[in-house]
């Protein structure tokens, strides 16, 4: 019993040693949340959000037990038109007065071989809670230049406007909008 | 009918800009309530806030040249009444000159936010000044909507306001503002 108890005690201090935390590199904006629709089906639309936080948990040797957690700001919203953003935030899209925050946080991370992972986790925005799964790909890591260690992805899923209740017609060519997320984390 | 105001009578450019503005300023509300619930498919969609803002430019040149010109005229006197209703409709007055300048900024300061330009009519262009600051067009954006509301609150109280001269008091206080009756 006792024995078991020191060998629980050795695997959990193991785990939590090479299980590193990193936080997004907001700071120096090494870090973005993208996304792009389909104007009128001729051409894509980018778009980003400014500010948002975030961390993940990553472990080369156990990459399964992955986790990340992402806020965004929704009214950091930048299309680079300004009207087209106040029409974005207002209440026939994203309502931020109402919604000033999305959320992501993981459920699942299912390494695919290769660096590549499909991330599972609930995505909360304009008030509507749904689960989704981003495509994610390892981009790489090591230590950086300034005495940190750095660890990014870059990942991409795409889900319908209407699914998160968003239901002002941008025409059959937009219901659905592409969510790109690149992200450098520095281990904690 | 004379051109400048006189003490008992205004002239024809303070009536022409008065009655020139009135419809306009009423059908800019109409105008920006209505293009703001348009679908995306609408022809209007873009032609509504093209108008919106054109006019909205012009209609802020006619003010400034209309505030000159109050400026270099005498005030008709007003028609006898107690001081605090005289007092109380030139603070009226004085209130939708106001709200029209901060309705015409903030407008302003909504499509100039990212720095582009107000097309008037491709006829000419006003550049952004003021611009970038955070989150600009919808704090802006707020502050039209509501001076609008609160002007055409104004607006109503005014013209119930000029009928109850005209069919309670049965005074000139209406057909001075129609550049009509001098003094019998």
């Amino acid at each position: 019993m006792k024995k078991l108890a020191v060998l629980l005690f050795a695997t959990l201090i193991g785990a939590s040693a090479q299980a590193a935390e990193y936080q997004f590199d907001t700071k120096g904006a090494h870090a973005f949340v993208q996304f792009r629709i389909k104007h009128l089906g001729y051409s894509w639309l980018y778009g980003r959000f400014d500010k948002f936080d975030g961390s993940f948990v990553y472990d080369e040797a156990k990459p399964e037990d992955a986790s990340v957690q992402v806020t965004v700001d929704t009214t950091s919203l930048n299309s680079n038109h300004a009207e087209r953003d106040k029409h974005l935030r207002g209440k026939d899209f994203l309502n931020v007065d109402k919604f000033p925050t999305a959320t992501f946080k993981s459920t699942a991370f299912e390494p695919k071989g290769d660096g590549k992972a499909l991330l599972k986790g609930d995505l909360t925005l304009h008030g509507v809670t749904k689960p989704i799964t981003i495509d994610v790909e390892e981009i790489g890591g090591g230590k950086d230049p300034w005495g940190g260690y750095r660890q990014g992805f870059t990942g991409t899923t795409e889900f319908k406007l209407k699914d998160f209740g968003i239901d002002y017609d941008l025409g059959p060519a937009s219901q659905t909008v592409e969510m790109i997320l690149d992200v450098e984390g520095i281990r904690q | 009918m004379q051109t400048r105001n006189s003490k008992t009578q205004y002239g024809w450019v303070a009536v022409l800009f008065h009655w020139l503005m009135a419809p306009a300023i009423i059908g800019m509300f109409a105008l920006g309530w209505w293009m703001v619930g348009l679908s995306y498919y609408d022809p209007w969609y873009r032609q509504g806030p093209d108008i919106h803002k054109s006019v909205g430019i012009l209609l802020f040149a006619l003010l400034v040249a209309r505030l000159l010109w109050r400026w270099i005229n005498v005030e008709p006197a007003p028609e006898p009444a107690p001081r605090w209703q005289q007092r109380v409709a030139g603070a009226a007055h004085w209130l939708m000159y106001g709200l029209l300048l901060a309705i015409f900024l903030s407008g302003y300061l909504i499509s100039t936010a990212d720095g582009r330009a107000i097309d008037v009519f491709n006829w000419f262009s006003v550049p952004a000044t003021l611009q970038g600051l955070e989150n600009q067009e919808d704090i802006a954006g707020v502050i039209h909507e509501w001076l609008a509301w609160i002007l055409m609150g104004l607006v109503v109280i005014h013209g119930l306001a000029a009928f109850k001269h005209h069919f309670v008091n049965k005074d000139r206080t209406l057909k001075k503002m129609l550049g009509r009756a001098p003094h019998e």
